[in-house]
């Protein structure tokens, strides 16, 4: 498999192609930005750099991310079985980590699916300076690595106070040093569990008594909000994604159509040819949702799911310290037809969703995903470090 | 039938600060070329997030204390959305559901006596850039883009075109003083809603809105157009009025319809999530109560009571830099009237030989005031005060040893002038004999004499009272 889009240095870290790294191109998958060199590089990589890491490569994604897993990339569409490029890169040994942005679970089913660690840090612990930014309020920069304690090395490079992003929280830097994890309780979400495969529910099962054995108390639980979660998520994400690619215009720079007769075509063709079919729909449903007569009922609506999901998880989290879910509802997919994408993608974000909608961390670890409170990224980490060294 | 006018008004205003609203590119004055003021965040380029410039915050709630708002403790961003080829995002940051400031109230005087207008809301927003239309192309010019405008909502409660204009220059004159604005040219835009209705009504006519015009001369033309075309429909049903937008023309004076859109425009606000609520707390409110200059009618009443001339007040108050000196001398112990003198007489006059203005007065005003004090004290005449005022303003130098270096304070050594005369006397025998012979002329010469001797310095009443004495 060729992991990257553009291949930058023999280095040790690869940046998915929604991530800027200043002068290669980055293009997020899409005909739209083709040749697009930017000016400056994110903050994460410039933090990476600074501590002595080499970036690798550019890795392809789907067009903005938007798809399961990076499988229609412009010019690099997928066939046969699906992989993430950048979860391959750390999972064939490549590179070491790999930077991705979690906005839709792209990055979380990649990582499950490639049976790497891969960590969605709480909103606002990394800078979003530098990403091609879609969903502003629920997506954020993770990390991809063989292992939690390869995730912490990244994260503890990565993490903190960012002035050149409004939304980065003030915190210098975070723990994620690792504890014992015994005595702690983990839920395993009953909603969720029933709607994945055997195979699925097996790697569950798996990591349940791992933790187990860990000293670990695991109980099964019924928290039934999953599907409110999701469609709220996809309301908020298809809007923010609608409004903050509508710059894309053919105007500036990036794609712009031969044939215009006047301004209002050369926006109409340069998006029409710029886009891909699942773009398409997401600007479709993100302009309806904002639309004056359906604003109060879908995107007003939706802040306030996203305000009462919080309380609900915080609750839930006094009694548990994190929770187990799958990630998604099978281990393997098969390229399909992007006609097709749209309701797919959203179907399974119903796995992933909430930790977009609310901010709070998950991490990919065995197939399976963890959730926990806002700065429980330690927490998760442990556990799934538990696991992966057996008690070593 | 009589008709009553009724007017709303929104006005835009470009805010005097050193950057942008969203990023660090120079504000509106720091350009030259076009694109020589743009940075990847105010062209839209992906990966940039705006932050914001605090001090655009302090200026929209000093706007709003001067104009008797509500200042809003929780305010917010949202984004409007729109496609054109000077909107670089394709959305302009603005605020819809938490405005800065609400509910204020602005007095006005005018020939009618004095009235009140409600301001709706003031919101804070970024300008958008400007098209170029040259030969086969149209150019895109992102200098102004990200600039930060206020935006100031009235309520429908101006009756005529003259309490318009009036409103207008009161705003103008408040956010100079106030350095909120400079208001040049172009940097106030206006948006008239304007109906007409029979006088008594309670109920609102169909209403017009004329779009962007800066120049009040336009605005006032245009109300009286659209007044008398709502008038004419009314009584003479020349045409029926529809809700729309207007332009202006001021090549024929009269309003036209801009292209009907098909559908009215849905711009799909919703909230900013890239800028967190600002939150001001009272700590911060206090701070900007305490940098907000006297409001601009106390201040010019304050002035015209301590006998400032309407022209030097004009002055005054619309150079905040200025007035801020004149109150500064004046706490220190200056008279408001001569200290105006000082500085729009003698200031301006010493800037004016070098082709300056009192825009480029560097003068602090400790050095000013020991001036104006020196003469005040009577240590030395208001010449010698002019002359040190010049070293002041041209070379920085301190005045009070520049006073002494050169002598100009000799005056107040009373046996030292005397000295003076004594000398003038013995070295022009022949001045002394012509005035003892009865021409009073020579007294001038012997008097010249001093003066030269004394490098201008010296008390002329003074000095002649002494050489007259002399010469008994
Ligand atoms: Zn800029």
């Amino acid at each position: 498999m060729n992991y990257y889009k553009t291949k930058i240095a023999d280095g040790n870290i690869a940046v998915d192609d929604m991530i800027l790294v200043k002068d290669a191109e980055a293009s997020a998958g899409s005909k739209m930005l083709t040749g697009f060199k930017p000016l400056f590089s994110a903050e994460a990589v410039t933090r990476l750099e600074n501590k002595g890491y080499k970036i690798a490569g550019k890795t392809n994604v789907g067009e903005f991310g938007l798809d399961l897993l990076g499988e229609f990339s412009y010019g690099a569409e997928a066939e046969g079985t699906l992989k993430g490029a950048a979860a391959e890169a750390v999972a064939s040994g490549e590179v070491k980590a790999a930077l991705a942005v979690d906005m839709n679970g792209a990055a979380r089913r990649a990582a499950a699916i490639s049976g790497i660690d891969f960590l969605k840090p709480t909103y606002g612990t990394v800078s979003r300076y530098g990403v091609i930014s879609c969903a502003a309020s629920g997506e954020q920069i993770g990390v991809y690595a063989q292992n939690a304690s390869g995730v912490k090395e990244i994260m503890d490079v990565i993490a903190g106070h960012d002035e050149k992003d409004g939304t980065s929280l003030k915190n210098e830097s975070y723990d994620y040093s690792f504890h014992s994890v015994s005595g702690k309780k983990v839920a395993i979400i009953k909603e969720l569990v029933e709607k994945a495969d055997d195979e699925t529910k097996k790697r569950i099962n798996a990591f349940a008594d791992a933790l187990r054995a860990q000293g670990v108390t695991i109980e099964e639980i019924s928290f039934d909000v999953f599907a409110v979660v999701n469609t709220a998520w996809q309301i908020l994400m298809t809007a923010e994604t609608c409004n903050n690619i509508s710059r894309y215009d053919g105007v500036k720079f990036g794609h712009r159509a031969k044939e215009y007769k006047n301004i209002d075509e050369l926006y109409v063709n340069s998006r029409t040819e710029g886009f891909n079919f699942l773009t398409k729909a997401v600007i479709m449903y993100g302009s309806d949702v904002l639309s004056k007569n359906r604003y109060e009922a879908c995107y007003d609506k939706s802040l306030k799911v996203r305000r009462v999901m919080a309380e609900k998880f915080e609750e839930l989290m006094k009694q548990y310290d994190a929770v187990l879910m799958p990630a998604a509802s099978q281990t393997a997919y098969e390229a399909y037809d992007i006609h097709e994408a749209f309701g797919k993608v959203f179907n399974e974000s119903i796995f992933t969703a909430l930790a977009n909608l609310i901010g709070v961390p998950a991490l990919i670890s065995g197939g399976v995903q963890l959730m926990g409170k806002h700065f429980s990224e330690g927490l998760l980490l442990s556990l799934a470090d538990s696991v992966e060294r057996k008690g070593e | 039938m009589n008709y009553e006018l009724v007017i709303g008004l929104e006005t835009h205003v470009e805010l005097s600060t050193e950057s942008k609203i969203f990023c660090s590119c120079g504000g509106h004055s720091a350009a030259n070329e076009p694109n020589d003021c743009v940075c990847p965040a105010c062209s839209g380029m992906p990966g940039m997030l705006p932050i914001m410039n605090k001090h655009v915050v302090e200026l929209a709630v000093t706007a709003g204390l001067m104009l008797n708002c509500e200042i809003n403790r929780y305010t917010t961003f949202d984004k409007k959305n729109y496609y054109y080829p000077d909107l670089p995002c394709a959305y302009q940051i603005t605020q819809l559901n938490h405005p800065i400031c609400t509910n204020g109230c602005v007095t006005l005087k005018t020939s009618a006596g004095t009235r009140d207008i409600r301001i709706k809301q003031i919101h804070m927003e970024e300008d958008a850039g400007k098209l170029v239309h040259g030969g086969k192309y149209s150019y895109v010019d992102f200098n102004r883009t990200s600039v930060p405008l206020i935006e100031i909502v009235t309520q429908p409660d101006f009756r005529s075109a003259e309490e318009v204009v009036t409103y207008l220059n009161k705003l103008k004159s408040m956010f100079r003083s106030g350095g909120i604005s400079e208001c040049e040219e172009g940097a106030m835009r206006c948006d008239v809603n304007i109906s007409v209705r029979p006088e008594g009504s309670e109920e609102f006519g169909v209403r017009t809105e004329i779009k962007n015009m800066s120049s009040f001369e336009a605005i006032e033309k245009a109300i009286r157009y659209e007044a008398q075309r709502h008038m004419d429909a009314l009584e003479f049903e020349t045409e029926e009025l529809v809700q729309e937008t207007r332009r202006y023309d001021d090549a024929s004076g009269k309003t036209m319809a801009m292209r009907n859109k098909e559908t009215e425009a849905d711009y799909r606000y919703f909230p900013d999530a890239n800028l967190m609520p600002i939150i001001i707390d009272d700590e911060w409110l206090e701070e900007i109560k305490a940098n907000k200059p006297a409001a601009v009618d106390e201040k010019a009443e304050d002035y015209r009571l301590a006998g400032i001339s309407d022209k030097e007040i004009d002055m005054l108050i619309s150079n905040q830099k200025i007035s801020k000196l004149l109150d500064d001398i004046v706490a220190m112990g200056a008279n408001p009237k001569d200290g105006a003198a000082w500085i729009l007489t003698d200031c301006a006059g010493i800037l004016r030989k070098d082709g300056k203005t009192l825009n480029d007065l560097v003068i602090t005003a400790e050095k000013l005031y020991a001036v104006i004090r020196m003469v005040d004290n009577g240590d030395i005449n208001r010449n010698a005060g002019k002359k040190i005022l010049i070293a002041v303003v041209e070379q920085d130098v301190d005045p009070i040893a520049y006073c002494k270096e050169q002598g100009l304070d000799k005056k107040f050594d009373a046996s030292a002038i005397e000295a003076v005369i004594d000398k003038a006397i013995a070295e022009n025998p022949q001045s002394v004999a012509d005035f003892k012979g009865g021409k009073v002329k020579a007294l001038q010469a012997l008097f010249g004499a001093c003066m030269k001797e004394l490098k201008g310095a010296g008390d002329p009443a003074m000095i002649k009272t002494l050489l007259e004495e002399k010469l008994k």
